[in-house]
Parts: C-alpha cells; structure tokens; sequence
C-alpha cells in the first residue's frame, strides 16, 4: 500500500516535472531559435510572439481534443451505427429509442427531476440565505447546511438510505423517517420501492446536497445589493415579504438564473445516486444510468449508449448557448 | 465588518430563529445518524434506532449452562455453577428455558426443571444449577433471557472495514488517484488560461468560446469513445486498459475546461499596468508568467485545487468505467457502491465505510471552506 502511494507520488513527480520541462524546453528552443540578437532581431521576435502563445495552448487542446471534443463527434457517429460500431444502420437507434418503455421512462423521470431539483435548492438556498444573514449564528448554519456539498453522490446515497430504511411493521424501525411516520400513528414504508413517489425521495438527496451551493452565492449576491436600495424601500413603507420579493429578487434575477442553470445540468448528469440507491429498478431510472448501463449491458452496445448520451447532450445545449452568449456580453462590456 | 445593534426578540425574529433551526436540524440529522451509528455495538445498531444510542436497550438472547462433567459434590448435592453472560455490562432481566416464554423467571428467581433440580440465576449472568442426582449430560442446557444492555460505542466497526474490507486498500487507491488528478490539470491549465488573458493570436476568441462550451459537455459522451480508445491502446501495448495513468489523464481532460475557464477569468482580471510594464521592461510572456502572474493567482489556483479534489475524490462514473475492481485498483466510491450491493442490510459496515469515505473532504472542505467559497462565488456571480 505504502509502495502505492510512493508511485502516486512519483507520477505527481514526473508529471509535474514532464509538464515543466515541455514549458521551459520549449519556450527555450523558441528563445535560442529566433534569438533576440544578430541581423534578425525584429522579425525573429516577432516570429517569437506569432509561436510562444502556442507553446503555452498546445498540451490544453491536445487534451481537451482527445478528451472532449473527439468524442463528443465520435458519440455522434456511434449513434448511426451498430451495437459493436461496425455498421452503418442509419436511424434504426433513434427509431428504437422513440419506442423502447425504459428511454421513455428515463426521459419522464429526468424531466421531473429537471423541474423538482433545481426549483426546490433555490428556493431553500434562497431562504437559508435570507434567514441566515438576520441571525448572530448564520455563519454557523450556513456552514452546516453547506457541508453536504463536500460528501459524495454515494456517500450521500448510503446516509439518505440509511434515514429511508425499512422493517417490517411489528419491528422497531431503525430509518428515521420511518420512525418520524410512526410517531405520528401511520404505517412505515419501503420508500425507496414506492413507485412513482420513489423518485422525489432519491431527488431529495441531490436537493439536499445542492442547496448549500445556492445558499453560498445567494448570500454573496444579497450582500451585493447597495443597502441605500434596501434603506429606501423600507423608508417608503415596505415590510420584510415586500422587501424580499420585489426588491430583492429582482436583484440577484441574473444570480438566480446562474444557479438555476447550473443545479439543472448538474440534474442532467445524474447517476450516482440512481445507481446507488435503485440502480434503476422500480421506476426510477434517469438517461446518465440508463447510459452507463447500455455501455455495458449485452457486453456493451455503443449504438443504443450513444443515443441516451446525445440525449443528455441536446437538453445541455441550449443552456451552452445561453452561457456563450452570457460571455460575449461580458467580454463586450470588458 | 459591521457591528449589528443588539435587537430584541420579536415574533417575527422568533420565526426567523425556529425556520433556520428547523431547516440546519433537517439538512445535519442525517450525516449525524449516519455519524453515531458507525460507533454503535453492530447488534443494537440492527434493533434499534440511533436516536436511542445513549439509552439502555433490551436484548434478547441465550446461552448455554456447564456440562455435566463441569459438576463438582458440595454437601451431598452435585453442582454446576458458572456465568451464562460473556463478558460485558448486560443485566438479564428475566429468563427461561422455553424461548417461547422469555418473561417466566425474573433474575434471583430459582426455575425448578423436570428432573427436579434447582437453576438459580442472577441479574450478573451468574447461575447455580442444584440437583440432588449426578448430572449427566454432555451439552449444557440452553437458557433463554431478556438483558438490558447498555449504550456500547467503540470503534469495532472501523476495526472491521479497515481489516476485512479492505476499505482501508480502496483509502489508498483513491489518493493514489486523487493527488495527480488534481496537480496535473492545474499547471497545463494556466499556462492556456494565461495565453487566453494576455497573449495576441488568431484565434483567442474562439478557442475560448470552444472552452466555454465545452464547460457544460456532459461527460457522458465522452465515456463510450473513451473506453475503446483505451481498450484498443491497451491491446496494443499489450497492457491493462485499465489503469491509473488512464484515470489521471481522463481526470485532467475532464477538469481542464474549468480550470481554464476560472484561471483564465482571474488572470484576466489582473492589472494591465503590471503586465504592460514588464512587457516594456523586455520581459518575456513566459518570465511574466512564472514570476509575475504565476504568484498573483494563488487564490484562484487554490479555489480549482480544492474542486478538483473534491470532485476527483467523490467521482464514481469515471472511476467505474477507467478503473478495475480489482483490490489494487477499485477507489472509495466504488467500494461503497459495491457495499451497498453486497453487504445492503449490514449497516456496521455501511455507516462506517461511508464515513471513512467522506472524512477527507469533510476535513477539506471545513479547513479551506474560504477559498472554496470565494472560487464557487466568482465563478457564478457575475
């Protein structure tokens, strides 16, 4: 094990020292090449300028090509093809997908998470955040109410198992909402089997890990807000609710929009808790662990895994424009 | 800093006080559940729940009395005596022979069996079995009883994990992932982010735009492309696919649009005075770079260090599909997904493991809690 981390070690080493001798090698070839003396002196340094920003980009988008952007086009050409790649099959994929129950099942079951997820982190993160800056211990609490941003998909999904468990009804129950649900005279539930109401389960887990991360930049995004704004709504009259709701959420719209988006392609990739908590079974299944399983399954069918990746891949894109186009505003106004 | 005015209690603040209490009780219950439970006696831990952690539990069980050559002659009588409780802090409440019946005999009491002999046993486990013929039997009688046992909290279960588990291996494996993954991407990422902030070229604009984009690419469609690369390659040295310097690699293509995105944003954000100056001082962009910019951009180096750490050390996808299973290789993540598979009812182990996996960026996350905010903030408020 030692021996392990040692080696873990060692590639840090080498790779660290690989990546400085390529940018120090390379930025001293290009400075002994074109020198900065003798006859050539101007147009070598200007060759220099046209060369070095390319020394510095060339590891980056060799990566990003080899790990993004081929097969990003690489998916979409799989998605006409066969289940080993070979061949050509034209739409038969998509066709397969329009009626295949399990695709149309992920993609309702996406579209809930999609519309459950991101409004209920904003809408708590919102109100933490509010809460939170009123009260000597808000620091506090929204450090605790943050922390789950720091645990895993999986670690999460075994602690929300844990509070979903379930005996039998003549037994002592160790899940604490089963508990909860006795105190108060009812029968306790196989949550996590419940069809149809089981899936809000499994999204209270992502809520409950997202929150923390609206809570933080809402906080950041009230404290923005010029106080003199604030002073005179309440000097004109506005109470508390007023105040919030048309003062300050009309501040931090742009804000809210950032979150929004960002929770809904987090959404959009979820896996983890699926795969730990059901692995798809009573009705749960979403595209991200439809995908894996199709990538797998039968030995692995690249045809069908392609479709449910370009899936997830069309409902991001129009949140990359909107983001492109956020940027563009952004550079203009630099 | 502000200094608020000490303001009384009103209903509404009360409000305030009890929504937030409310809402920190529900966001923090179920790590603490998940917290104590990992501590508890594994046979408590499966009857009951962990809000009684500090109370007594009652426990039923059984055990068994001497053999007949454990006997020894007292005063005409033959005796067997001895405890029926291993050694620990239960207190048997009542007993019997009949399982069926568990609350016949309260502790101190004397049950007179069939054959006429006398079995007394005490709250402590200790028992007198009193007969006046000479026993016989070669398996001890079994006793039936009900104990209190108190709270027991102790580190068993991690003992457990960490030996039998091999949860301590998979520890391992995970940094063996983790540290690369988060210290590769960032020194190819500055280097492009301070070309895309302060260097002239066709181009700029676009490229940075492709990295825009390629923010929200989900990763998904990378994966299956991916996967038959690295098998082919694999086939071709004749080698694993499925390795360590695979996963880092992937890690840092994953991580680099990010990286790029927030160094290149903070960079850029730098005076141009100090740059245009060096520049007018013969500089060159690369001297600028590592001793200039390079030390001005600590905190937003620091901001991406911790994302990628974290989200290195909590990925499952990428783990599962670049690395094996196998003992040497599989991370946390998996384990604790194979856990849940194998060992679903066992939450000794369950609780326990889990916590093992989220100690390190729960310790993360609270010692550098700052910079991750102030990188979560200026990568979104805009």
């Amino acid at each position: 094990m030692l021996e392990q981390l040692l080696n873990a070690l060692l590639a840090v080493f080498l790779g660290v020292g690989a990546c400085t001798l390529y940018y120090v090698g390379s930025n001293f070839l290009l400075d002994q090449v074109f020198a900065d003396s003798g006859e050539n002196a101007v147009r070598n340094s200007r060759q220099r300028a046209a060369i070095r920003p390319w020394l510095f980009l060339a590891p980056a988008l060799l990566i990003l090509s080899i790990y993004l952007v081929y097969p990003v086009l690489e998916t979409l050409r799989l998605s006409f093809y066969n289940f080993g790649g070979f061949e050509f099959v034209g739409l038969k994929n998509y066709i397969w997908a329009t009626k295949n129950p399990e695709f149309l099942q992920a993609i309702g079951n996406n579209f809930m998470w999609l519309i459950v997820v991101p409004t209920l982190s904003v809408a708590f993160g919102l109100a933490v955040a509010v809460l939170a800056d009123k009260l000597w211990w808000g620091t506090i609490a929204k450090s605790l109410i943050f922390m789950p941003m720091a645990i895993s998909f999986v670690g999460a999904s075994v602690i929300w198992k844990f509070v979903y468990d379930y005996r039998g009804p003549d037994t002592d129950q160790i899940g604490s909402l089963n508990a909860f649900v006795m105190m108060f005279g009812f029968e306790p539930q196989a949550w996590i089997t419940l069809p149809f109401w089981n899936n809000f389960f499994l999204m209270v887990i992502l809520v409950w890990i997202q929150t923390g991360f609206a809570m933080v930049i809402f906080s950041a995004a009230l404290r923005g807000i010029p106080e003199a704004t604030l002073e005179a709504a309440r000097i004109d009259g506005a109470g508390e609710i007023q105040l919030f709701f048309k003062i300050m959420i009309p501040q931090i719209m742009g804000t809210i929009m950032v979150v929004w988006t960002t929770i809904t392609i987090i959404v959009l990739k979820v896996f983890d808790i699926v795969l730990a908590m059901t692995n798809g079974q009573w009705n749960t299944d979403v595209l991200a662990n439809l995908m894996f399983d199709w990538m797998f399954r039968g030995g692995g069918d690249s045809g069908r895994g392609s479709i449910v990746a370009l899936m997830i891949l069309m409902a991001v894109i129009p949140i990359m424009f909107w983001n492109i186009r956020n940027f563009r505003k952004e550079e203009e106004a630099r | 800093m502000t200094f608020r005015k000490p303001q009384h209690l009103t209903l509404g603040r009360l409000f305030n006080h009890l929504a937030l209490l409310v809402l920190v009780l529900l966001w923090i219950l179920p790590t603490i559940g998940l917290l104590v439970s990992s501590f508890r006696d594994k046979d408590q831990l499966a009857y009951s729940g962990w809000w009684t952690a500090l109370t007594t539990s009652e426990q039923n069980d059984w055990g068994r009395t001497g053999k007949a050559e454990d006997q020894i002659e007292k005063s005409g009588n033959y005796v067997i005596s001895g405890t029926i409780l291993e050694p620990g802090e239960k207190t048997i409440l009542t007993f019997n022979t009949n399982f069926r019946n568990l609350s016949a005999y309260k502790s101190g009491e004397t049950m007179i069996f069939k054959d006429d002999s006398h079995f007394t046993l005490q709250a402590d486990g200790k028992y007198e079995w009193v007969s006046q013929k000479h026993f016989t039997h070669k398996r001890g009688k079994r006793i039936f009883y009900v104990a209190n046992v108190p709270p027991s909290f102790s580190l068993d279960n991690y003992r457990e994990v960490l030996a039998s588990e091999n949860v301590g291996q998979s520890f391992v494996n995970t940094f063996t992932v983790t540290i690369p993954a988060t210290i590769i991407p960032i020194m190819i990422a500055a280097f492009a982010a301070y070309a895309f902030a302060w260097m002239e070229f066709p181009g700029r604009q676009f490229l940075f735009v492709c990295v825009v984009g390629l923010l929200v690419v989900p990763l998904q469609m990378s994966l299956i492309p991916l996967l038959t690369m690295y098998n082919k390659i694999g086939t071709f040295f004749g080698t694993e696919a499925k390795s360590y310097l695979g996963i880092w690699l992937a890690h840092t293509g994953f991580g680099l649009p990010l990286a790029i995105y927030l160094l290149r944003n903070y960079m850029g954000s730098l005076p141009r005075d100090i740059i245009e100056s060096a520049r007018i001082d013969g500089a060159s962009h690369f001297q600028i770079f590592t001793r200039l910019v390079l030390p001005l951009s600590i905190p937003a180096l620091a901001s991406f260090c911790i994302f990628q750490f974290l989200w290195v050390w909590n990925d499952l996808l990428v783990a599962l599909v670049f690395l094996g299973k196998q003992d040497n290789q599989i991370v946390l993540t998996s384990k604790l997904r194979e856990l849940l598979g194998s060992r679903g009812d066992n939450w000794e182990i369950l609780t326990s493991s889990a916590f093992i996996s989220i100690v390190v960026p729960l310790l993360v996350f609270f010692a550098l809690q700052r910079y991750f905010v102030r990188g979560l903030v200026t990568g979104s408020v805009k």
